[in-house]
This record gives C-alpha cells, structure tokens and sequence, in this order.
C-alpha cells in the first residue's frame, strides 16, 4: 500500500488519493496545434526508475499533487503541492 | 489407537472439559486443546486423506504448515473447508468432518487410485487431456471429474453468515511472532519507549517456548513483562503479507463462537515504522519411503504435543535426526516414559539424552505399516545418498527432524528473493531497504538463548544475528533413495507430490524451479510450501546437478496463510459494499409510490405505477402527461457546481466548446465540454447568477469526474485564474417542472414572479420563493416542452415539492420517472449517458455547430485529427420500425446488409415507446450517419430477443425540431 505525504493533509494511504497522469507532460496553449496537442497527448514515456506524476487527493483536501514514485521499486518520494503558489501561500 | 493424554502438565484446563464431534463420532478433550491435539489424545490416527492417492493421513505437525490433518470445521452455513487441525481451538460442540474421502477417512473407496499411481505421476492432467479439445464434451465430462477427485473440501454454497470487520492501527514497531525473538524484541522497544504491537498466529502465546519442557511457565512471566511494559499483544493473528510503505495486512481470529452479532475475524491495517519478524522456522521433513503414514510427525511437533497439550503421540516412538533438535524431542518422549530410539544420520552430536538409545548414522529407509506407523525399516546411507534397510524398529511413532527453513516469506513478499546459506543449509531473506529485520530462528538462529539475545540486540539497534553452524553441525538430507522395491517418498503430503514425480518432471524438461512447480504442483497446496519447498528444490538441484543456490527458490506472495475472502470484505458487503445516494426528495417519492432504479450510488425514482400498472404502462401516461399538462420530476442527482471568482467567465470559456465569457447575468446556457483527446465527455447547463458566479449542473454519472477535472485544470495547468469550485450537487434538491402548465403551476406557488416570455425568456433564471422557503428557477427544458426547473436547499425541498404538487396534480398533472424522462429526450434527440460512450466527437452526436470558432478550448486541437473527421464515423441518427407495430430493442446491431458482416454499421442505443408520435423510436449510432442513411432503410438484428426488424433512418429530432413548444 502506497503511502503519500500530501503537505497539506500529512502520509496518508493512497487509497486516499486518485492517481492523475504524468506531470512531466506539458500541457501546449490551448491554440497550439494539432501536432503539439497530439504530442502532449499521446506522446508519453514510459520510465524505468524515478518518475513524477500527479496525484489527487480526491478524499483528503483534494490538492493536485506532484509525487515522486519509482515506477520499478514503487518507492515514494516527495509530494508537493501541484499549484505553483499553494506552498508559499499556506506559510 | 496410539495417542493418550499424559497425566500432568500442560497448557490446558483439565477442569474445563469439551465435548466434538469427529465424522459423527463424539469425543472430548480440554479448553486449551487444538483440535488436533484434543483427536490425538483420543487415539484417533486416521483425520484424513490425501488429495490424490486418498492414503490415509494423520497429524504432522503443531502449526499452520499442517499436510495431513486438514478438516471441514462447522456445519451447514458454517461449514469451513480446508482448517488445519493444529491451528483450531477446541471450543464446546466442535463439529469436524475428514476430507478427500467416501464414505469416511477410515474407509475411502478412492484410495484404489493409489493402486494406479502410476497414472497419477506429474503432470498426468497436461498429458492425459492433451488430446481433447477444450469446451467439447468429452472435456466437460473430464473436466467435472477432475475437479471432483482434486477438490480440497467444500465450501458452503451458501452466503457467508459470519460478520468481519476491518481495524486500522499505527505504531513504531510491529513485531510478528511471540517466540523467545519476538517477546525479547517487544519487551526491549516497549521499554525503550516505543509503541509496539506483537501478532502471533496463534491462539496461545509463546511460540517456542511452549515446546519446552518448563517452558509455559517461562512464557507466562515473559508475556506479563510485554503486558507490563504497554506492548499490544494480539493472539490468533496472522500477518498474512506484507506490502508497500512498510504497511502489514493481518487477520485476527475474534472467535469461533461470535454469537448473533459478533465479529468472527477482524483484518487489521497496521502502518508501522519498522517490522521485527521473529517468525520462527519450520522443521523440515525427510523424503523416505512411505513417510506419509500417520504417526511420522514433525519431531518439534512431538514436543509441542508432549509439553504444551500433555498429550503424546505414540506408546512407542523412534525419532530420526539430522541435526541437534531430535535429541531434544527424544530427551522429551523419554521423560515422559515413552520408549525411544533416536537415529542420527550424522556419524557425530550430543551426547545421548537419559534413556534415549542413540543409534549414529542411520536413517530410515521405509515405514512398515499399511494404514499407519508399525515399524520402521532402517540402514545406512552410501556415499550416493542411497540406503539399503538392514533392520527394522517396531514402533507407532517415527518423530523426524530434517533441519530448519526460517520462515522468510513475509520479507520475500517485499520482492528480495531469499538466499541460501551454506553454514546452516537453509535459505535466509534477501537484503532489503526497507526498515524489517528477522530475529531469531527466522534469521537462523535456533538456540533459545541466543534467539532472545538477537531480539534485544535488533530492538536497541544492534546488527542482527549471524547464523553459525554449531558444534555439531547439521547433515544436509532431503532424501533417503533406495534402490530397492520403490515406495512413495512424498515431498508435498498435501498435494501428494513425491520426490520422483520431481525427477520425472526435470527429465521431461521442466528445469526451471518456477516451471517444475506448476508441472508438478509442489508447494501449491493450502500450505504454499512450507513444508516441501526445501526438499523439492534440492531434489532438483540433484537432478540436474546443480546446486541449491543455482536452482534457486520459488517466490513467496501473499497470503502466508490462506485467509476469508470474507475477511478481506470487511463490512463492505451487500448494501455496505456501496453506499446508497438519496436525494432529499427520496422519502417523498416514495411516499408517493415511486419505484426506484440506481443510477450509479443513486437512487432515482424509475416510474410512479398507479393500480396495476407496468413500467411500460406507466411511463407511457407520464409521458403524456409532459407533453400535454405537466409532470414533476426529481432531477436533484444532477451534479451541481458553483464556479465562483474574478476568472470564473474566463475559465468556462475554456473549459466549455461555447462560449460562455459574454454569458449575462440572469441566463443560463447549455454546454458541451471535451476531453484533451477531442471526444465529448459532459454536458449540462451554466447558469449565471452575477458577475462573478456561476452553477454549472453536469450530467448524474459524471458529477465526481467533472469536479476533479475542473480542479486538475485550476491547480495544474491554469494556476494564474482566480477560481474558487465548491461542489453543491449534495445541498441543492432540483425539480423539473415540465409541460404545456409549467406557467400555471408556478404562478400558483410564486408570488410577485412574472413568468411571462417577456420577463422570463428560454433560458433565462431567477430567484423567488416557493412555499416560504428560497429556490432559483430556470426555464430549461429537458423534454422538449415548456419547462421549468426548481432549485431549492435540501432541507426545504420536500415543503417545495409538496406545493408544486398541490398545484400540478389539480391540473392533471403526474410525476414521472426515469424512465419517462429518457423517453421525452429520444423524442427530442437529446443525447445522454447510452450515446456519450466516451469514443464520440461533437460532429458524431450532430453538435458540431456548437463549437466555438472564436476561441480555443479543451480539446479542440485534436477533434482536427483526421480520423475525428473521416465521414465513415459513428454518428446520431433516429430509427424507427418500418412496421409501426414492431418495437425496437436498445443495443441491437444495425445492418444494410441481408447477412449482417462483423458488428454490422452500427447499433441502436436507446429506445421507447412513443405516445406523441404512435410507434417506437430510437436513437442509434450508424457509420456515415444522417448524410450517408437518412430515409434509407437498416436492418435491426436482435438474435436472442425479437429476430431482425426493419428500421428507417431520420433526423433524431423526431419531435418540434424548431423547438417550438420549448421556446413557445
Ligand atoms: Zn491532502
């Protein structure tokens, strides 16, 4: 059972959370063309080792998190808040 | 008839006698029995048979690892299948039953399958069904006697009457085993000041302890320090895996008696910081010539009867050892006046105990006896591991020790592979990162002192133990070969795997450990190898002249016990197992008669049946209702969402294919909103209530997701827009109001609320009161008539509803259902949950018109994609029967063609019965849609139900496509 330390929450089962894509992905404008929405979309990794995706605590404070996981070990890192300005505003 | 109960000593309670029941025979033994010590001290030897050849079976051991003596425990309902005997404690009214036999464990007809062994060697279903083909006959007919002759006990095939329950727990250390090791461990970190739960499986503490001679007593004082040093002590609880995050799944037996209302097992959750495994090791067995017949045990298990149960297992008693611990049960047997005879493999060891005839390096060759043990032939083993019988003891119990395997399966289920260790023969865990240790005889250690040691030494931090030989190091034996007359020399009693159906299997080529297993099922049986495994392996490694290490072991998983599914459930079962969702006008509905349907976790009311009535009747006059007075209907599970702040307009008009910045205040809108990839995901209506705030009401199905996709988009990819998203679906109750009267029926509960065209347009949303109480209306329209919907706080919405009635049901008016409700939206060519299947692009469901061509938004990009615009796609179109008397069936298959090819061009996705109109009609998705089919005619197939039907293909908007009645 996977245990994430949302920030804001504290470790909590991730049966908590809800799992929420790879947030390595950068998400093109929404006028960007096809070819880079496709490339957005479609276009993944599939990483051996280290890798970050986003998690939402769907049952808890429902923050968007970045977790970092190993994909081999399932071993989880840090999670931080998804919004770039949450961490410094809840100081 | 060769176990008694000894007269003294003992965990037990000779003042508290219980009666059981054994194959319809009564017996009785004491509170603090098992049930296979309470069996054996009434000289019962035969508790069951084998899975295969039905030899007779008898108790082998003291703990879970059990392979003879497996019981159905219960009766009826209760009946459980598959209990180890050693594991159950003995209660009042006991009912057990012997498995794998007819009519009884003593006289099993099957056992003639031991006769045709030979027919019965690895692998014998692969190579006896090879020839027949799967899903014929013959295969069923096999197939039915297969699982008859392998079955292992019989479930009840009624539901589970037992209840179960789920406990969550955190705490510094988890220690798992109450041995000498684990007690040390807890004690040491209690009293350093952590917070410590000990699991045994169990149900008396102690572990080892209660092997030995005085060792109760020992237990007792060491159990009372853990209760004194605050540890939570939790007896007949198995840790059965353990898992990601240093978290323990554990199973605690409640009770065997809960009663009406109790809870029979509990499955514990517990999160601690670190794990101590002090989970012992388990006696190996050797494989010899007929070493399954009852009356060869486990030679620790001979102690464990002898000092825990005061019970021994036989009158006369040979043990045979290949390490120190058989002098130990010999030393046992003798003190307790029983005859002995010990056999050393080894040409060396301790000292022989006191009445204890020690013969050195002798083994035994053969078990003389039919149904059980009446002597034992023995020899010495050559220099190819081979023996030859040169003489033979009369005995009734033959007590082996072949060596030890810790018990490492807990730390493989973490993934590190256990190696093998060559000082001690035996495979430890594997290294691993993560914050659990092995103590004592799990890491090897099999001195008691030493094993109390390794457990204060991990709790303080120390280095674990480091195993080490001894002075008489142990002989590593797994078979006595004979090149004599053969018999079963059996490796896995409870699957009846023998050492050379092993053999056989890595010359047929199955020299993987992983293959050989599966071939030969070893180790697949309810104890998961741990009795087996070990001699297996090295039988292979024999075999294939490698070496134990290069064969390598099987991986362990969960459970280490096999466990309840019920167990698992928890409470989570029947309505428990998904939680019911009623709208605050539930109670009302159905006091006024409505039957309900679930849409998704809701409840929603499906039709209101007067007298009578079928669903079909009654949807058909609430349809009628709609279209020419008015219908009420409870619409509150839509989902509901107030998009509120400065960048709330700006976010809805990315979010939405339409645009909804210019939206003015006291409107509301329909929209449509995609996924990333371009295919339609919601639709609802955006009402905006001022400058700043917004609802937003999605469809009931995807309430959950809708909201979790707006805050994605806000925390992720749009974290500049100033945008609060409250979900409200559960506070608002909302009541459409639908039909030619809706204006007649809010002017009679309203007051001072112009409900003219002029004042309050298609579309248009304001506040009022109904019935005292605060409520937003919107004339929206769902069903393709003049409506309103009603929108008004949970806890008024009953007082709400009754006014609404009060004036609807004068006028002729009904409430409808679901069921009405889908109808009046295929007559409209709504599209809704059975069309919006997640593949469709907004050109497929007729709605490209709506995109915005202003502004970007979700998924805009990728509806460009060539395929989303191919014009061979899956679009909306109505079918209705050519013969207006047929009726059509929702998920039938469309074709052109006389002899439908694959899947057909397409598939109906919603039908009903129209009253408007006079015949069915329905909504489908057909390749090339209207431009491609419209007014052309399509086969329906409907193999199972109504044959083929012919269809036309029309507009989906069979009824007002101006929408007159709406806006009129
Ligand atoms: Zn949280």
């Amino acid at each position: 059972m996977i245990r994430i330390k949302c920030p804001f929450c504290g470790e909590r089962d991730h049966s908590e959370f809800s799992y929420g894509g790879d947030a390595t992905v950068e998400y093109p404008a929404l006028d960007a063309s096809v070819e880079e929405w496709n490339k957005a979309v479609y276009q993944r990794a599939n990483p051996r080792g280290p890798h970050r995706e986003y998690w939402h605590h769907l049952n808890g404070c429902r923050s968007w998190l970045i977790v970092e996981r190993d994909t081999l070990t399932h071993e989880v890192g840090t999670a931080e808040f998804a919004h770039p300005g949450l961490t410094e505003a809840l100081k | 008839m060769s176990g008694y109960r000894l007269d003294n000593g003992g965990l037990i309670d000779r003042s508290e006698p219980l009666s059981f029941i054994f194959d319809g025979k009564s017996y009785s033994g004491y509170e603090g029995d098992s049930l296979a010590s309470a069996l054996m001290a009434n000289g019962v030897d035969i508790v069951g048979r084998g899975f295969k050849y039905h030899r007779p079976r008898g108790i082998m051991s003291a703990s879970v690892e059990e392979g003879g003596a497996i019981l159905t425990v219960g009766a009826g309902r209760f009946r459980e299948p598959n209990v180890k005997a050693p594991t159950q404690p003995l209660y009042e009214g006991l009912i057990a039953t012997g498995q794998n036999a007819w009519p009884s464990v003593q006289r099993d007809v099957g056992r003639i399958n031991d006769v045709f062994k030979r027919f019965l060697a690895a692998g014998f279903y692969y190579k006896t069904f090879f020839g027949i083909r799967k899903g014929t006959k013959d295969w069923m007919i096999f197939e039915s006697f297969i699982r008859k002759a392998a079955g292992m006990g019989r479930a009840s095939r009624e539901p589970d009457p037992d209840k179960y329950e789920t406990a969550h727990a955190s705490c510094d250390l988890l220690v798992v085993g109450s041995g000498p090791a684990g007690l040390a461990t807890a004690k040491a970190a209690a009293e350093m000041g952590k917070d410590v739960i000990l699991a045994e499986q169990d149900f008396a503490l102690g572990g080892s302890y209660l092997s030995r001679a005085g060792g109760i007593g020992e237990a007792v004082a060491a159990i009372n320090g853990l209760r004194e040093a605050g540890v939570t002590i939790l007896p007949r609880t198995c840790a059965f895996g353990l898992y990601d995050g240093c978290v323990a799944g554990m199973i605690e037996q409640v009770t065997d008696d809960p009663g009406l209302h109790g809870v029979r097992q509990r499955m514990w959750v517990v999160r601690p910081s670190e794990i101590v495994l002090a989970t012992g090791a388990l006696e190996q067995p050797l494989a010899f010539g007929n070493n399954d017949r009852p009356g060869v045990m486990q030679a620790n298990a001979v102690r464990t009867y002898l000092n825990r149960y005061a019970v021994s297992p036989g009158k006369r008693a040979v043990v045979a050892t290949t390490n120190d611990a058989g002098y130990e049960t010999a030393h046992d047997l003798a003190m307790a006046g029983v005859p002995v005879t010990l056999l050393d493999a080894r040409d060396m060891g301790p000292d022989a105990p006191e009445g204890v005839k020690v013969m050195r390096g002798m083994v035994p060759v053969r078990i003389k006896g039919s149904h059980k043990v009446e002597g034992v032939e023995i020899g010495m083993l050559d220099d190819e591991g081979y023996a030859k019988a040169r003489d033979t003891l009369s005995c009734d119990l033959l007590a082996v020790s072949g060596g030890w395997t810790p018990v490492v399966h807990l730390t493989s289920h973490r993934g590190p592979k256990p190696v093998w260790n060559d000082d001690i023969h035996a495979f430890l865990a594997g290294p691993t990162n993560e914050p659990i240790r092995c103590v004592g005889a799990a890491a090897g250690v099999y001195d008691h002192d030493a094993c109390i040691a390794s457990g204060k030494a991990v709790a303080a931090g120390e280095a674990g133990p480091v195993p080490q030989a001894g002075a008489h190091p142990a002989l590593p034996l797994y078979e006595i070969k004979s090149r004599e007359k053969k018999f079963k020399r059996f490796v896995d009693p409870q699957h009846d795997v023998t050492a050379d159906d092993i053999r056989l299997a890595e010359r047929e080529g199955f020299v993987s450990i992983e293959h050989n297993k599966r071939y030969t099922t070893l180790g697949m049986a309810t104890d998961q190898g741990k009795v087996g495994n070990v001699i297996g392996i090295a039988i292979m490694a024999d075999a294939s002249g490698r070496t134990i290490q290069e064969t390598g072991t099987t991986t362990f998983r969960p459970p280490y016990s096999p466990i309840s599914i019920g167990a698992l459930a928890g409470r989570g079962t029947y309505m428990h197992f998904r939680p019911v969702r009623k709208t605050p006008l539930h109670d009302w509905n159905m006091r006024h008669g409505a039957v309900m349907t679930d849409a998704g976790l809701w409840k929603r009311p499906w039709y209101f049946p007067r007298d009578g009535e079928t669903v079909d009747d009654a949807y058909i006059r609430e349809m009628i209702a709609v279209r020419s007075t008015i219908g009420l209907c409870d619409v509150s599970s839509l989902g509901k969402i107030m998009v509120q702040g400065p960048d709330a307009g700006d976010f809805l008009n990315r979010v939405y294919v339409n645009g909804f910045a210019k939206l003015p205040i006291g409107k509301a809108r329909y929209g449509v909103m995609l996924r990333d990839d371009g295919v339609v995901y919601d639709d609802g209506t955006v009402w905006r209530m001022s400058e700043t705030d917004f609802l937003m009401t999605t469809t009931t199905a995807n309430a959950a997701g809708v909201m979790a996709k707006l805050e994605e988009f806000l925390q992720t990819r749009w974290p500049d827009l100033r945008v609060q998203l409250t979900s409200v679906s559960d506070q608002w109750a909302g009541v459409a109001v639908a039909g030619p009267k809706c204006r007649d029926v809010l002017a009679a509960v309203t007051v001072d609320c112009d409900l003219s065209d002029e004042a309050f347009p298609f579309m248009g949303i304001r506040e009022a009161k109904i019935a005292g109480a605060d409520v937003w209306i919107a004339r929206i329209s769902f069903s393709g008539e003049r409506a309103f919907e009603v929108y008004v706080r949970g806890g008024k919405a009953e007082a709400v509803m009754d006014a609404l009635w009060d004036a609807a049901k004068p006028m002729g008016g009904e409430l409808y259902g679901t069921e009405a409700l889908g109808g009046l939206r295929i007559e409209k060519g709504h599209v809704a949950g059975s069309e919006l299947d997640g593949r469709n692009s907004l050109q497929d469901m007729g709605l490209g018109g709506m995109a915005s061509s202003k502004k970007a938004f979700i998924g805009k990009a990728l509806t460009q994609r060539e395929g989303m615009l191919a014009d061979d796609r899956l679009q909306l179109v109505g079918v209705a029967p050519v013969d207006s008397d047929k009726r059509l069936r929702a998920g039938a298959l469309l074709d052109s063609r006389a002899d439908m090819v694959d899947h057909g061009l397409g598939f109906i996705t919603a039908v009903t019965d129209s009253p408007e109109l006079g015949h069915w009609i329905g909504l489908a998705m057909v390749r090339g849609g209207l431009a491609e089919w419209e007014g052309k005619e399509l086969t329906s197939y409907d193999p199972v139900r109504d044959g083929n039907t012919a269809v036309r293909v029309m507009s989906p908007h069979f009824l007002d496509p101006k929408g007159e009645r709406m806006y009129g």
